[in-house]
Order: C-alpha cells, then sequence, then structure tokens
C-alpha cells in the first residue's frame, strides 16, 4: 500500500482523499518500520525546510526514505517534499536536503510577490509516467517562496515560468518530486496521482 | 506564467450557506458542500468559507465542515470567520483546508499571526482586512474596522496590512465594508495602494457586481486574485463566463480541464 509520511508538516488528509478520490487506498505512515513496509512512499508537506529535516530525523525516517528511494520504491514528494529530495537549501540559514538529487533550494528574485500563490502552467522537458495523459501547459496548483535549482538537465521533468524558469517537476523513472499540490488541482492533480498509483501497481505491488 | 484567481465565497453557519448583505445574514440557501462543488466544476480556482457560527461548539462544526469539503472539493480553499487561536487554525488546516484567514483577532492579539506561520507556514496564514474609506484634510484613508465591520479601530488600513505581512501573513484579503452588498464595483484604489505596498498576493473582496468589476480589480487594482459571492450564488454571472470575459481582455485565467478523473 502507499504510504503517506507523517513527520508534522502539514496537511496529509487532502493527500490522502486525493488518492482515494482515484480509486487508490494509502495510509499514513510515522515510523521506519512502515515506510519499509510501503510499496510507495509519498512525502507531503508545507513549511520550512529546515524544521521538516528536523523532524524526519527526530522520527529516524531519514534513513528509510533514502533505502526506499534507493531500492526503487516509487516515491513521489509533494511542494516541501520535492525541495527536500535535493542536497541542500538556503532558507533562513544553510540546510541539508535528503541529498537524493544534486542541486540547491533557492528563494525567488524579487520583483514576482513572493509566495507564489495560485495557478501556474507546466512546461514538459521529458516524457514521463508520471505525467502520462496530462496537457502540456496543463495548470497545477502552487503555494511556495523558494523553488529548486537542479545541477543535472536530465532530473527536470517539467518547468514553470514565474519570471524565472524553474524545476516544478523533478525526478526520473521511478521518484519524483512536484512543486504543485496534484491534490489541489483538480483534474490534472488528480491525474498525477492516478498516474502515480498506476506506477506502484505496475510494480506488481499492490497501490 | 501565473494566472489571476477567481475566488468564490461561501457564507456558513452552523454547516449551512448563508448568504448576506452587509453583513446581515438572512437567507439560507443550502449545503455548502453542494456548492462549493458546483464552483469546483465550474471552474472556480479556489473558495474561500466564512463562517459565522456563534456557539459554543464553533469549532467542532467548523472542523466538520472542512473535512466534508476536502474529501469532495480538489482545489484549495480557505475558510475564516472568528479564527482566533493557534488551535483554531490547526483545526482548519489539518482538516484539509489550506489556509486560515484571521482578521478581528489578528489585531487583538497579533501573535497568532506570527504563531500560526512559524507552526504552518506563511502559506497558511491569510491577513483579512475589513476597511472603510475616510476623508480628512490630507485627503483619502482606510480606516480598519473590526467585528463584522461594526467597530471602527481607527488604524490606518495601509499600515496594518503591512504590519500584517511582517508578523507572518502570506496572503492578504482587502474587503472593502463601503462597498460590500453594493455591486458598484470593488475599492480599486484601496487595493491597488495596498498591492503596490506589500510583495505578497492580494485578494480583492465586496462589492463586486459583474465581470467588469473584477477586470477593474485584476488589472488597474494590480490584484491576484478576485473574490465574489452574490453574482456567483444568486447566479448572475457564472464562473465559465466571467473567465472569459476576462480571457477576451487579456487577463491569463486557468481554463476548465476535463481529463475524467
Amino acid at each position: 500500500m502507499i504510504g503517506i509520511v507523517d513527520y508534522g508538516m502539514g496537511n496529509l488528509r487532502s493527500v490522502q482523499k486525493g488518492f482515494e478520490r482515484v480509486g487508490t487506498e494509502a495510509r499514513i505512515v510515522s515510523t521506519p518500520e512502515a515506510i519499509a513496509e510501503s510499496t510507495g512512499v509519498v512525502l507531503p508537506g508545507v513549511g520550512a525546510f529546515g524544521d521538516a529535516m528536523t523532524n524526519l530525523k527526530q522520527s529516524d525516517l531519514v534513513d528509510p526514505i533514502v533505502k526506499s528511494v534507493s531500492e526503487g520504491v516509487p516515491f513521489l514528494g509533494i511542494c516541501l517534499g520535492l525541495q527536500l529530495l535535493f542536497a541542500q537549501s538556503e532558507e533562513l540559514g544553510s540546510h541539508r536536503g535528503l541529498d537524493i538529487l544534486p542541486g540547491k533550494v533557492r528563494r525567488f528574485p524579487e520583483g514576482q510577490r513572493i509566495p507564489q500563490i495560485g495557478w501556474n502552467q507546466i512546461h514538459k522537458r521529458q516524457d514521463n509516467p508520471l505525467l502520462e495523459g496530462v496537457p502540456d501547459g496543463a495548470y497545477f496548483y502552487f503555494v511556495h517562496s523558494f523553488y529548486v535549482d537542479a545541477d543535472r538537465d536530465s532530473d527536470v521533468v517539467a518547468t514553470t515560468d514565474y519570471d524565472i524558469d524553474y524545476c516544478s517537476i523533478a525526478g526520473q523513472d521511478r521518484f519524483f518530486g512536484v512543486q504543485f499540490h496534484p491534490e489541489k488541482s483538480q483534474d490534472a492533480g488528480l491525474r498525477v496521482l492516478k498516474n502515480f498509483s498506476d506506477i506502484v501497481s505496475s510494480d506488481g505491488g499492490v497501490a | 506564467m501565473l494566472a489571476k484567481r477567481i475566488i468564490p465565497c461561501l457564507d456558513v453557519k452552523n454547516g449551512r450557506n448563508v448568504r448576506g448583505v452587509k453583513f446581515s445574514a438572512d437567507m439560507d440557501a443550502g449545503d455548502p458542500i453542494d456548492l462549493a462543488r458546483r464552483y469546483d466544476e465550474e471552474g472556480a480556482d479556489e473558495l474561500v468559507f466564512y463562517d459565522i457560527t456563534a456557539s459554543a461548539e464553533k469549532r467542532e462544526i467548523v472542523g466538520e465542515l472542512v473535512r466534508r469539503v476536502s474529501e469532495q472539493v480538489f482545489i484549495p480553499f480557505t475558510v475564516g470567520g472568528g479564527v482566533r487561536t493557534i488551535e483554531d487554525i490547526r483545526t482548519i488546516i489539518e482538516g484539509g483546508a489550506e489556509k486560515a484567514s484571521i482578521n478581528s483577532a489578528a489585531l487583538r492579539n497579533p501573535e497568532v499571526v506570527t504563531q500560526g506561520a512559524e507552526r504552518f507556514g506563511s502559506q497558511a496564514v491569510v491577513g483579512s482586512l475589513d476597511a472603510i474609506r475616510r476623508t480628512n484634510e490630507d485627503g483619502v484613508w482606510w480606516e480598519v474596522v473590526i467585528d463584522g465591520g461594526r467597530k471602527p479601530t481607527g488604524r490606518d488600513a495601509i499600515e496594518w496590512a503591512e504590519e500584517l505581512v511582517d508578523l507572518g501573513a502570506g496572503e492578504l484579503v482587502l474587503n472593502s465594508i463601503d462597498a460590500d452588498g453594493t455591486k458598484d464595483g470593488y475599492d480599486v484604489e484601496l487595493t491597488r495602494t495596498v498591492a503596490d505596498r506589500v510583495d505578497v498576493p492580494i485578494v480583492a473582496s465586496g462589492g463586486c457586481g459583474g465581470p467588469d468589476h473584477m477586470l477593474d480589480v485584476l488589472q488597474d487594482g494590480h490584484a491576484s486574485a478576485a473574490l465574489a459571492a452574490s453574482i456567483f450564488h444568486y447566479e448572475q454571472h457564472s464562473i465559465p463566463e466571467v473567465k472569459q470575459y476576462l480571457l477576451d481582455r487579456g487577463v491569463l485565467m486557468r481554463p476548465k480541464l476535463d481529463l475524467g478523473v
């Protein structure tokens, strides 16, 4: 079953309800054992990067998450969950992330309203199973002040334009991070959750 | 590019939909979940629930509403109305809303804005502000009023808006009490004055009588979003019609996407 990681950083219920809507049962998990048992791992989260890493460490969840990703268990990071995939954040000082992808989390430059709040478009940079059936230019709901600056173009699945073009979906074939909130992005977002759930079940695991 | 947002507002009391004019809640128009779903299906970008329940069980009633909405509506929503404490904010956010909106309580107890932002992030805390236009020898100014528009505070609305952002609010809703319920248009000058002073997104509220008013406040008022209640509620204008009107005039709008999920 898909496990949604509870580490005290925000709204898990909406994500769970989003999966339910697309016919997938997902449960809230908060222990290393429960993460290890999950056939897919979802790391949601809103709030501060430093607090999130502190909470993950205190709950001993860093190693289980990294291990699960390295073993090829499908992973979906949402919002802060995308940012945590990266090596480092400059949010309120400097913090180390999960360091699964090389790159930095940076604050949006001055000149636009911060946080970015609202519906913005994604532009596909690669074909990816997570975006199956989602048209290029589809709108998703974003809420964030920081964005990921990936070192490798090959990790950038889609970009979004908010004065700068930034990476709004990062990942590979089996692990992904999305800057937007799929659980709040209506049909486009539900389709992403459905696709993730299909990736999990195509493993032979039960989604 | 970021689209401008169209936000229907639902007034609720004891879990039922109420629509008030000039804050006198006098008409029950059904189940807020049904209305929310209708707005969602029509392409609303976000919803605001303004809860006017006055009872000892208010938090439980609001919590139940939030949970029901989040099970059925997959767009962002904000809950406001009588939000006073960090526990109120927690009920709203953990129930599945994106944002809790704080109005009078922010003025009485500014720390609650900061506590909410520290605990749930700035994006989860909306500073909501009711303002009345005043004139003095120096010209126009706006006074903050609280308690549903009844109580003047002597505070300058522009300064208070800036302070709300400093305290941690990630978005502001500006409601003109003069315009509220008139359908004569938003207070564009108030909206623009605040929008040009702060970096966070501004949601304009109060006075919407049609899509032309939204055009004014989104373009000339520099608002990121336009909130309206009765024009949608009483079906004077539909959301698709409003969005098409704005799109035709160069305002970026999110099209409703039907992917059959």
